[in-house]
């Protein structure tokens, strides 16, 4: 006997106060959420308003001082650090989770995961000490100035390396033991179960993680500041300094007055939106295991 | 006779919290402002309390420009900069100078160039020079660090030489000074600018940096006290018309030699009296 109740349909005093307490809790992570939109569309409604969002994707470049507000170098910035960053820990992450999943001896397989899971918590700004006083003279060596998109790009990559390494893992653990003992039934090797049922089958899964990690990359401040360079401007190749938008409201945020934080705050909006978009696509994409 | 003692002790309460709170509103002291001196403030508010039991001092950063819009609107009793005031904000404020900072340009050790003129600094800025072999250097491209809108260093740096900062060609755009530090420590051909007494330290320690002295002054702490070295900048501690009561004793504190080993523990120059 579980319940003390045989009928549930009637719910106890205990479970009526139970039921409304989360359900007011969560309503009120849902409204603290509307807040900080509603928020950010206040503060940077000064700049929205004056002269609409085609100033931000015009003009010379990022001259607050005199009123310049173009947010396209530090947007393209953004959209290619990220996707860099994905684009070498994905087949990191993806690697290693098959490695620990198929192929590591038993032993070795709770380490691994351990590693990765260190790798997950350790503090961007610690990523950043380490970029800004090993990685940049590094590649200044090779190509001056060294703070550079390649820097920030290696440095989300090995931040980001975590979440797409468990969550495949996590997204490879979900895949039938019936669909992987029927392949192995079937006579398959394995290179064929792995490359035929299992990645097919976890593919929603690692793809949600892949949106994830670009979540957190779009997001990352502290280690990006510290090695981008920083300078605003269009990449142009991957030894150029760039400036992230994250990074610029960071540098900002504390010295701008009126219309420049105003822009900063739209910026932050931007953000906003684009990492809601991606949560959405890791929702409709990753149903079986975020939804 | 409990109801009695309930009541006298419910009087007694509020009589406490109402004195309380009238005592907390008298000797608290805001301070926002200038990251660079902030640090300071907050070690002379630590002192100040322990010899005035009771008195609480607040430090917020912001920047300079916090300060000076913080003290003009009232939002803090005493605003901090670290630059001296424009005409139009000496007119609502009074700046008390509490210490003496200098910005010096920074090279990493290895670099063979030892002096450069301020016309050559600015050409290196605006990316006319673009190499250290036009300055008698080896052949290394010039990595310009250059410091975000908004610091106070920079503003210095760029009225110093008469710069705009679009027209500055920087490789490398940083936060705050230590950050500066490593940079040039870590890019040989790295050009920086950055706090004397930050950069002073940091040499002393092993920091493979070198302070470049500016029209033949050596950047050094002695030279900023002295007031020789060009490049250099007042802290000062902002208020509203002359200041009264809790912030004239504040300031009078922080202008005292009893405060010179905390200035000197920052790495800024405490005032020649």
């Amino acid at each position: 006997m579980i319940w003390s109740r045989h009928n549930i349909s009637s719910p106890s005093r205990a479970d009526v106060l139970l039921a409304r307490l989360s359900g007011s809790l969560a309503f009120a992570v849902a409204v603290l959420l509307a807040l900080v939109l509603l928020m950010l569309f206040k503060e940077s409604w000064a700049v929205l308003a004056s002269g609409g969002w085609a100033r931000f994707f015009a003009g010379e470049g990022w001259f607050p001082s005199s009123g310049q507000y173009n947010l396209w170098p530090m947007l393209w910035a953004t959209l290619v650090a990220t996707l860099g960053a994905l684009l070498l820990a994905l087949p990191l992450g993806l690697a290693s989770a098959l490695f620990g999943r198929f192929y590591a001896p038993r032993w070795l397989v709770l380490p691994l995961r351990r590693v990765m899971m260190l790798l997950a918590g350790i503090p961007s700004v610690v990523y950043g000490l380490w970029g800004l006083t090993v990685l940049v003279p590094l590649i200044a060596q090779w190509e001056p100035p060294g703070a550079s998109l390649l820097a920030a790009i290696l440095i989300l990559a090995l931040m980001v390396l975590p979440t797409v390494a468990l969550t495949s893992e996590a997204a490879l653990a979900a895949v039938s033991s019936a669909s992987l003992q029927g392949a192995a039934a079937l006579g398959l090797s394995r290179k064929g179960i792995v490359l035929g049922v299992a990645l097919p089958e976890a593919r929603a899964g690692i793809f949600s993680g892949a949106l994830l990690a670009a979540m957190r990359a779009l997001g990352e401040t502290m280690a990006v500041l510290m090695v981008a360079g920083n300078v605003v401007q269009t990449p142009g190749s991957l030894f150029d300094p760039v400036r992230v938008l994250t990074a610029n409201i960071a540098l900002e945020m504390s010295y701008a007055a009126g219309e420049h934080r105003a822009a900063l705050f739209a910026s932050g909006l931007l953000l906003m939106l684009m990492v809601a978009a991606l949560a959405w696509l890791a929702g409709k994409r990753g149903g079986r295991l975020y939804a | 006779m409990i109801s009695m003692e309930k009541k006298w002790c419910a009087a007694v309460c509020v009589g406490l919290s109402l004195c309380a709170s009238a005592w907390a509103g008298g000797n608290k002291l805001v301070l926002t402002g200038s990251s660079t001196i902030a640090p300071l403030a907050l070690e002379i508010g630590k002192r100040f309390e322990q010899q005035n039991p009771g008195v609480r001092v607040d430090v917020q950063t912001g920047g300079s420009t916090r300060g000076v819009n913080d003290a003009r609107t009232g939002l803090a009793d005493i605003g901090m900069a670290s630059r001296a005031l424009k005409s139009d904000e000496a007119q609502v404020l009074v700046a008390h100078r509490i210490a003496m900072d200098g910005i010096g340009i920074i090279l990493h050790q290895k670099n063979p160039v030892k002096n450069l003129s301020d016309e050559q600094i600015k050409q290196i800025y605006t990316g006319q020079i673009g190499n250290w072999r036009e300055v008698g250097g080896e052949d290394r491209k010039i990595t310009v660090v250059n410091k975000a809108e908004g610091h106070s260093t920079l503003e210095l740096f760029l009225h110093h030489f008469q710069l705009n900062n679009p027209d500055i060609r920087a490789h490398v755009v940083i936060g705050d000074n230590q950050q500066g530090i490593k940079t040039v420590a870590g890019n040989v051909g790295a050009i920086g600018y950055v706090s004397i007494g930050t950069a002073e330290y940091e040499q002393t320690h092993g920091t493979p940096i070198q302070l470049l002295p500016m029209a033949g002054v050596g950047a050094s702490v002695a030279n900023v006290r002295e007031g020789k070295f060009p490049l250099s900048r007042p802290l000062n501690l902002l208020t509203k018309g002359t200041p009264t009561g809790l912030a004239k004793r504040f300031i009078e504190f922080a202008q005292s030699a009893a405060v010179d080993d905390l200035v000197t523990a920052q790495y800024f120059v405490p005032l020649a009296r």
